[in-house]
């Protein structure tokens, strides 16, 4: 009887802690760039921050569904550098037909999305209907992706037609009222991913999936459909990421996009998501995904600590949070 | 093996929380004796075999060896001592060779080294003495049930085992392999090792014991020699107690009209040939023993299993290949399994309460709004007690879990439900209510199937009872033929009448 009656105090109190904790985190991490640095603040900076934290935040959005289902995804970093790859050839292979111009653009992003759709779709598969473990499957596609990227570019850089540039720039650089436009597209993502996290039937199967298949399934929930969609949307949302990416650069190379799918994994531990599955919150891996980019723009703009020492930083929080996680996992 | 030892159990009882599960119980292995344990399920028959090798310590009373009461720690030091028990789930690792098995955890060294070739040569020492032809480098998960029993029986050997104990031996085997099983007991018995085994196949227990002790509700009922006794008197003494005051007064007739009629559902490797007709508003009851396909039955029949067979709901022919066929076709299935299959143990009432009717609460988002009534009227209506409406559902006692189960399902609104186990590791009172709820439901107009162990359950509840065993249906009985006595004969295929046994 003493246990039922003390436990759920003591889990309420570890929540509350979990819930500020990665707030708490940006708050300080806010507070301590602006201190070191007058430009911290300035819109141009915030911007900057913001702009660059889309690509891993989209991608990172979607991670959040399959982690939550109880799955991983280790090859979005390649997916997206194939992806991109992938978008500049079709873009200049129809530039000679279609000329420079919008139409040219929109083909480029259907190309993102529909090859982030199949992607998606074949991680899924594997995972799902030929049941293999996820970390097999995507550590195979990761492989996979990376090798045809580099393959494409023969080891070298695709490149965007110079021309197709300037009208493909304003992706990335312009927007509404001053805001971006990945500032924006991540803010939907966010939004729409928090909603159907919270509120609709797919959140809640997913989280039922990740917590125990068996009750799922048992529960008449479609356990593989379930599995499958998120693999599917993360795929998506590694096209959308692409769209925002290719316009920044212009081009594709064996290095894009290396570690985004680590950056993205630690983002969404870091914003309280559990690694085993079970409970997901999107708003959490946005707050991650902040605090990770802060890091790295604080160090760049303060002369005291190498920026070398990203890396170490970003890893101590990581484990930091895993601990915190591990705290509510022993008392349930 | 000249060293014996005689393991005795006196006045032992063992309690869990406010629940006492074993009085008094007085049993004397005796070396070079086969011992039966024999009761229903949830007769004690674990727990007792648990506190003689060390698993469990006795609430009260005594384990002596030799007369000498002794105390385990942990089921190592009882091993340490030569007292040994095989679980009915193999505890081998399925991966390793045989010869790692049986040395796991006591590994031969020479130097820094394995002494590879020793415990080769001992292995093959010890499934000699077995008789068994398996060879020490196998790997476990290659061979037969039969030899990982053997390997089981040659581990607690290399662990000088003087009494050995055996929880449902035969359950997994076929009767070849029981044979065989059956020599090398003969065998170690005249080694001088005393055994003790549980078993619900009585013609066995008649066959290879000495002595049997009879276990109902935690209280020795009968004890005596095997000759003592026959199979009927065994039966007998195992059930036979009154709880009629436990279930509810059928309130409502039931009508002539079929509600679910099944034909020839096979699930392969666990059921073949069920076939049974169920009628609106009735209770209809499955019993036989655990692993008589029940379970296996049910779950093919919902679309959770591979299987195939005729299926009509309401007169229609229809196709359940997964469960949201089952659940769109109004047929619902309630696990036995409520920790592992029926809720989320990490999650609040409310997500669980509404994760198989979910897309009623949505409209393309959730409703919480709809969400919290329902749970509001289900605490109301199933009397669910819970410390506060978020707490987790792990943290809710296992009777207010069923309850938050049925709510659950119910929330489904099928017209058949198929409640297995309803009341397992569940108290008195809540049974009760339980029993209530079910009689309900039918009176409601819901048919109901009742799948369950406890032969009470489904002759207080049931309207008419399917026996099963061996994955086929082996009986029915209904009015004055529900009984006891008739079911476990069924169950356990001796034929439903005694002049039939003769």
């Amino acid at each position: 009887m003493t246990a039922t009656e003390t436990q759920p105090s003591r889990a309420a109190k570890s929540v509350n802690l979990k819930v500020l904790g990665p707030i708490l985190a940006l708050v300080v991490l806010v507070i301590v760039g602006a201190a070191l640095n007058g430009n911290f603040l300035s819109a141009a900076n915030i911007t900057n921050v913001l702009s660059r934290s889309a690509f891993i935040g989209i991608i990172a959005v979607g991670m959040t569904f399959v982690i939550t289902a109880g799955g991983l995804d280790l090859s979005v970093g390649s997916m997206a550098a194939f992806i991109a790859g992938l978008m500049i050839l079709v873009m200049n292979a129809m530039l000679p037909a279609m000329g420079p111009g919008w139409p040219l653009v929109f083909v480029g992003m259907l190309t993102a999305m529909v090859a982030g759709t199949l992607a998606g779709f074949v991680n899924g598969f594997l995972i799902t209907t030929m049941r293999i473990e996820a970390f097999i499957v995507t550590l195979g596609t990761m492989g996979i992706y990376r090798s045809l990227v580099t393959w494409l570019a023969d080891g070298g850089t695709l490149s965007l037609d110079f021309g197709m540039r300037s009208v493909i720039r304003p992706i990335y650089f312009d927007g509404i009222l001053g805001i971006s436009w990945p500032i924006i597209v991540f803010a939907l993502v966010a939004i729409i991913g928090e909603l159907v996290m919270r509120r609709a039937a797919f959140g809640r199967h997913a989280a039922a999936v990740g917590s125990n298949d068996q009750v799922a399934r048992y529960s008449s929930v479609n356990v593989n459909r379930v599995r499958m969609l998120t693999y599917v949307f993360l795929g998506i949302l590694v096209g959308v990421a692409t769209i925002m990416y290719v316009p920044r650069l212009g081009s594709a190379s064996p290095s894009t996009g290396v570690l985004w799918e680590l950056e993205a994994i630690a983002a969404v531990i870091i914003g309280g998501t559990m690694l085993k599955g079970g409970f997901g919150r999107v708003w959490g891996t946005v707050i991650g995904v902040l605090i990770l980019s802060l890091i790295d723009n604080i160090l760049n703009l303060t002369d005291g600590v190498s920026p070398y020492l990203n890396g170490a930083i970003q890893g101590v929080i990581i484990i930091l949070a895993v601990i915190l996680q591990r705290d509510k996992k022993a008392e349930s | 093996m000249s060293e014996t030892r005689a393991l005795t159990l006196s006045d032992v009882c063992r309690s869990f929380g406010p629940v006492q599960v074993l009085h008094d119980i007085n049993l004397t292995l005796r070396p070079g004796e086969v011992h039966a344990l024999i009761g229903e399920n949830g007769a004690g028959k674990s727990t007792a075999m648990k506190i003689m090798s060390g698993y469990l310590e006795p609430t009260k009373g005594q384990v002596k060896l030799d007369e000498a009461p002794v105390r385990f720690a942990s089921s190592q030091q009882a091993e340490a001592q030569g007292v040994v028990l095989i679980h009915q789930e193999f505890n081998l690792a399925d991966q390793l060779s045989v010869e790692q098995n049986i040395f796991l955890g006591h590994e031969k060294r020479r130097g820094l080294f394995l002494d590879k070739g020793w415990m080769q040569a001992e292995t093959r020492r010890l499934l000699d003495r077995l008789n068994c032809k398996v060879s020490p480098t196998a790997r476990v998960r290659d061979i037969s049930n039969a030899d990982k029993q053997m390997v089981e029986i040659a581990k607690a050997l290399s662990r000088r085992a003087q009494v050995l104990i055996m929880d449902e031996p035969t359950a997994v085997l076929t009767e070849r392999e029981a044979e065989v099983l059956f020599e090398q007991v003969e065998r170690l018995k005249a080694e001088g090792v005393a055994i003790l085994f549980t078993s619900h196949k009585l013609d066995e227990v008649k066959r290879i014991s000495d002595r049997i002790t009879v276990l109902r509700d935690g209280h020795v009922v009968a004890q005596g020699m095997t000759t003592e006794f026959n199979e009927d008197q065994m039966a007998e003494a195992m059930v036979g107690r009154d709880v009629s005051s436990l279930y509810p007064v059928r309130s409502v007739a039931v009508s002539d009209e079929p509600a679910l009629e099944v034909k020839g559902l096979n699930v392969p490797g666990y059921a073949r040939d069920i076939s049974f007709t169920l009628r609106k508003g009735e209770i209809l009851g499955i019993s036989g023993l655990i692993g008589s396909g029940r379970t296996e039955a049910m779950e093919g029949l919902t679309g959770l299993r591979t299987a195939q067979g005729d299926v009509r709901i309401n007169g229609k022919s229809v196709t359940l290949r997964s469960p949201q066929q089952a659940q769109a076709a109004g047929l619902c299935y309630l696990t036995e399994d409520r920790k592992g299959r029926g809720l989320l143990l990490q999650k609040g009432m409310r997500e669980n309460l509404t994760l198989q009717a979910l897309p009623e609460f949505t409209n393309w988002l959730i409703d919480h709004k709809a969400e919290d009534a329902a749970l509001t009227r289900a605490i109301a209506d199933f009397d669910i007690r819970c410390p506060t409406r978020d707490v987790l559902v792990g943290n809710l006692s296992g009777g207010n879990q069923q309850k938050l189960l049925i709510a659950k399902i119910m929330l489904t609104e099928p017209d058949i439900v198929i409640i297995d186990e309803p009341t397992r590791g569940i108290d008195i009172g809540t049974k009760q209510q339980i029993y209530e709820f079910i009689h309900a439901l039918s009176a409601a107009g819901k048919s109901i199937i009742v799948v369950s162990s406890e032969m009470q359950e489904v002759i207080g509840l049931a309207d008419r009872v399917l026996v099963m065993r061996l994955g086929t249906i082996a009986g029915e009985v209904s009015g004055d033929d529900m009984t006891e006595d008739k079911i476990v004969r069924l169950a356990m295929g001796l034929g439903a009448n005694r002049q039939e046994a003769i």
